[in-house]
């Protein structure tokens, strides 16, 4: 996380555990004592959510500088030399506290350690400890603290509780209300961040039992991160759930790629599979949310609708022949090539489809993709790379729905190959006669009527299967990682279309991500300074200066409010 | 020494014969009259009375009523909200019904006299979801002054306006904490607010400065306001300014109400020479003095210490009986003068048993927001019920306190301590009886022990 930079006057000096530190004003403890590394435990505080201070496990013991009363002098401890700490009696939580000059804290008193014991005790004793069949074992706050500071044995033996095991809130989320904690967390998100407020306690006291309001459902695209913040397991995805103990999950960085958004992402994998995928956390793009949309996008890495196979008009092939085939093509049509891009390739891939073009001397175009956008994590423009087709220059103006330009020159018969990069072109306005007409080289990851079409068929590879960079809204660029390995007889986007370039008689370009790199940052001044490997993971931004004329599609989202001229 | 003559101020009308609960009556008996001649005079001037009287919050906690007015922030711009606090719950006390039933008039006028010092447009009587004949009184004499125009618009012939809205309380002990009723009356859940921010005097209803009173409270006011702070200062003894009412309930001869001034009568002359003392044939055991969640006393425990009597520090060496029933000597030997309510037992009550009613009851009504209260409270209860109704054990008593001990000072709001103290105090004062409790039970008969 990126702290907000501070004049040094919103600084405010506290001391932690002994550690004196300078912090901006309006800091709560947790996050102070987070930059001297000193944790306090919590609960129903998320830095992204109102405070409400109700779990009591982040207690603190605090103390001020004692002043004389009536001439506000310090008062000096013969002791130490030092200003004298007038030390509250009670404790206090740390959430709801914010730094004020001279506070001091302490974290490890034998007053903190007995409130937390407490606290640890109370939340267990009507937990079912289900530990064992239990989804949030292994990431469970529950778990790790009572770990780090419970007292490890209990002296309740009464009944415990009952409460409802299994309620289906929404379509995507499941309760175990004997679980739940009552840490209010999933209430104040709906309420706040999704603004559909449909969760609440019922009943009293113990017996509290979280619920959605009658005749409610949660199932707002923003559902799971319910889930997501719930400490505990007591809301689990319907879609995870019993599928995978965590800890099997290996964890790699990427990038939602549903909208021009752009959402930091996890996507938890093991051996090959994807499980699921987690928001992370960039307070300048998505804070800590993601659209439950975006979570579901690693089920097209196994669909039945996969390519799997090389083919040339139909049969099975082999990629070296369909290059060769492609070469031929372009060989026959010299001048009557064109290329049509994508917004979903990463900057690396449109870069290279631009040198394809230029080998070709052929015109190319992206298909632009608007839907509505929801204000928050979905903009209005579908495509997450639009902009890094701009800033690698394979185009210079907005791309529109429907090639009608191209539709033309097929029908003028100036255009008799196409090459197409993962573009339905039949779903971009060509229509199967069009198709016909034209020799289409496909590059995809999943059938549809252009790859039906087209004489020549090679797969090529999802985001969760390699490596490189999008360019979002903010004109931020980011990097998503390789997580699992490509599909059989699916080949790297950027191998094939190095090869495209060579077979157009282009000058042999590099396939690899370094050597790609080398190349955009020779090519493209505004990268000039940027390798893969320096990328910041909270992704970095270019000038989008260059592209303020453009009409972009976006309206306001998190952390996004469209340039003037263009609403 | 001969108990003190009651002094009624509050409760001088209730249970009179021929008074009633219409204006006209009040008016007869001189009602309104104050209110008429308060708002002829600068606000500050009647808050500055009663910071002079020293006078204390009714309520439980006894903060003072002058000091909690003065807190209010006057310079955000925002309406000053009053609201009247009849949420009256606590076991054990049963004052502010008397008022409401029998002399709703006297509260509406102090509150009419302390919205009016306090630059109050708008108040809302809380009361208590349980009391819905006395919140049909309230509305017929909220009527009845609006009519009258003592409420309303132009109070009383004068520029003056500011309305009183009845609001019945959502049937929860909790709704008479002071932010969790705020809640309760923006329509929400009645969860307790964390303080800090969210101050009454500052951040309370809908967001603007607030303040909650109770009933017995404002009617002080009223009395305040017509005599003059000093005057009211001179009842009772200093820093216990005024009458308190006392509602004695158990085991005595004549259990009621009692307004007496502060400080100027024992516990001891209360219970035996006013309310007749124990039972026939039953000594006294234990008494609670301020509304269950107060520290138990034992008859037969000593208090030494010293006090400050005038300028001076004195020694005492009180026995149960010897307690001055104000808020600092209720206070200075561990327990507090409350609400009001004085809880008799007699030598027929079995602690263990006693406890487990009042755990009952507390589990009952904590309003789960806080981990402590939440599971501490029922863990409790669970505890106490168990040992009533199951297997008791010795080591129970130990338990209990580690649990109760778990509780206090840990909590959003004073339910923490109202729930905890009497398990802890319970178990200090009779610690022995609940370690025998498991050899007590094989003597009793197994329909002996049905909790209320």
């Amino acid at each position: 996380m990126s702290a907000p930079v501070a004049k040094p006057a919103d600084l405010v000096t506290v001391n932690i555990d002994g550690k004196e530190i300078a912090v901006p004003k309006g800091t709560n403890v947790i996050e102070a004592a987070r930059l001297v590394n000193v944790d306090v435990p919590h609960y129903c505080y998320h830095p992204k959510l109102s405070v409400v201070g109700n779990c009591r496990m982040c207690l603190i013991e605090m103390g001020m500088p004692a002043v004389d009363p009536a001439t506000k002098a310090p008062i000096i401890d013969p002791a130490t030399g030092k200003q004298k700490i007038n030390w509250i009696p009670r404790p206090q939580i740390g959430c709801g506290t914010n730094v004020s000059p001279g506070l001091h804290v302490k974290t490890t008193s034998p007053m903190v350690k007995d409130a937390r014991e407490g606290v640890m005790e109370f939340l267990l004793i009507n937990h079912p400890l289900d530990c064992p069949i239990c989804d949030q074992a292994g990431e469970c706050k529950l778990q790790e603290q009572s770990t780090g500071y419970g007292r490890g044995y209990s002296r309740f033996i009464e009944q415990k509780n009952v409460k409802p095991k299994r309620t289906q809130l929404g379509p995507r989320v499941v309760l175990d209300d004997e679980r739940c904690i009552l840490c209010s967390r999933c209430i104040r998100f709906s309420k706040e961040v999704a603004k559909d407020d449909v969760l609440g306690f019922i009943d009293r006291g113990s017996y509290s039992t979280l619920t959605c309001y009658p005749g409610k459902e949660l199932k707002n695209n923003y559902s799971l991160n319910t889930v997501d913040i719930c400490p505990v397991g007591a809301l689990t995805s319907t879609d995870f759930r019993f599928k995978m103990r965590v800890w099997f999950l290996k964890q790699t960085n990427s990038i939602d790629t549903e909208t021009s958004v752009g959402a930091n992402t996890v996507v938890w994998s093991r051996e090959g599979v994807i499980y699921r995928i987690t928001p992370r956390r960039n307070d300048a793009v998505n804070d800590t949310w993601m659209p439950d949309s975006g979570r579901i996008l690693y089920k097209q890495v196994q669909s039945a609708d996969r390519l799997t196979a090389v083919r040339i008009n139909g049969n099975d092939s082999a990629l070296d022949i369909a290059v060769n085939t492609a070469a031929e093509f372009f060989k026959a049509a010299p001048g009557a090539v064109a290329v049509v891009g994508s917004g979903r390739s990463s900057v690396e891939e449109q870069f290279l489809t631009k040198q394809l073009a230029a080998a070709l001397k052929a015109p190319a175009s992206l298909v632009s993709r608007v839907g509505e956008g929801d204000g928050l994590l979905v903009s209005a423009d579908r495509n997450p790379n639009v902009r890094g087709a701009l800033v690698t220059g394979l185009i210079a103006a907005l791309p529109s729905p429907q090639l009608t330009g191209l539709a033309a020159d097929i029908d003028a018969g100036k255009v008799r190959v196409v090459v197409a990069i993962n573009e339905d072109l039949a779903a971009a306005g060509l229509t199967a006669a069009q198709l016909a007409k034209v020799s289409v080289i496909y590059l995809g990851t999943h059938k549809n009527a252009t790859s039906d079409a087209a004489k020549v068929v090679i797969p090529t590879l999802t985001v969760f299967e390699k490596s490189g960079t999008f360019v979002n809204q903010q004109f931020r660029l980011q990097k998503f990682l390789k997580a699992i390995p490509g599909a059989a007889g699916a080949t790297d986007d950027l191998v094939v279309l190095a090869r495209l370039v060579a077979a157009a008689g282009g000058a042999t370009v590099a396939s690899d991500l370094a050597g790609v790199w080398k190349s955009l940052a020779a090519a493209v001044p505004a990268l000039g300074a940027v390798t893969f490997a320096n990328l910041p993971e909270t992704g970095l931004l270019l000038d989008a200066a260059p592209f303020a004329a453009l009409p972009f599609a976006e309206g306001a989202t998190l952390h996004y409010r469209p340039a003037a001229a263009t609403t | 020494m001969p108990a003190p003559q009651q002094t009624r101020i509050i409760f001088k009308h209730i249970d009179e014969p021929g008074y009633s609960n219409d204006i006209g009556c009040y008016v007869r008996h001189g009602g309104y009259e104050v209110l008429k001649k308060a708002v002829t005079r600068p606000p500050q001037e009647l808050i500055d009375e009663v910071k002079k009287s020293g006078l204390r919050g009714r309520g439980g906690a006894g903060f003072p009523c002058g000091v909690k007015w003065g807190l209010v922030d006057r310079k955000s711009g925002k309406p000053i909200y009053l609201i009247v606090n009849a949420d009256e719950s606590e076991p054990g006390t049963f004052k502010d019904r008397y008022i409401i039933h029998q002399d709703p008039h006297q509260l509406i006028e102090g509150t009419m006299i302390s919205c009016f010092a306090n630059n109050v447009q708008q108040a809302y009587i809380y009361i208590r979801g349980e009391f819905p004949h006395g919140a049909r009184i309230l509305e017929k004499a909220l009527a009845e002054a609006r009519a009258a125009g003592f409420v309303g618009k132009n109070i009383c012939g004068t520029n003056y306006s500011c309305d009183i809205f009845v609001h019945r309380g959502a049937g929860a002990y909790i709704c008479g904490e002071e932010t969790g009723l705020i809640e309760s009356l923006e329509g929400k859940r009645a969860n307790p607010r964390i303080k800090p921010p969210y101050f009454p005097a500052v951040l309370g209803l809908y967001q603007c400065p607030t303040i909650v009173n109770n009933v017995e409270t404002l009617c002080h006011v009223k009395y305040i306001a017509e005599h003059g702070g000093e005057a009211f200062a001179k009842i009772g003894t200093p820093n216990n300014t005024g009458t308190r009412v006392f509602c004695v309930s158990g085991h005595v001869q004549r259990p009621g109400y009692y307004e007496f001034p502060a400080g100027t009568i024992t516990l001891g002359q209360l219970l035996h020479e006013i309310c007749g003392g124990p039972l026939p044939g039953r000594t006294f055991k234990a008494v609670i003095p301020g509304g269950s969640s107060a520290k138990i006393l034992r008859f037969g425990e000593r208090f030494k210490g010293k006090r400050k009597v005038g300028a001076d520090l004195v020694d005492y060496d009180w026995g149960v009986e010897d307690v001055p029933m104000d808020f600092d000597s209720l206070g200075m030997i561990g327990t507090m003068g409350g609400s009001g309510g004085v809880i008799v037992m007699d030598d027929s009550v079995n602690m263990v048993e006693a406890l487990a009613n009042i755990n009952a009851f507390y589990s009952h009504e904590s309003c789960g927001q806080c981990t402590p209260c939440r599971e501490g409270s029922l863990w409790m209860k669970k505890i106490t019920t168990r040992m009533v109704h199951g297997q008791a054990r010795a080591e129970d008593a130990a338990l209990l306190k580690g649990v109760a001990d778990q509780i206090p000072g840990r909590t959003i709001c004073a339910f923490g301590e109202a729930c905890s103290w009497p398990t802890q105090s319970f178990l200090a004062k009779f610690g022995d009886e609940f370690r025998q409790y498991p050899e007590t039970k094989k003597t009793k008969a197994a329909d002996s022990r049905a909790l209320v």
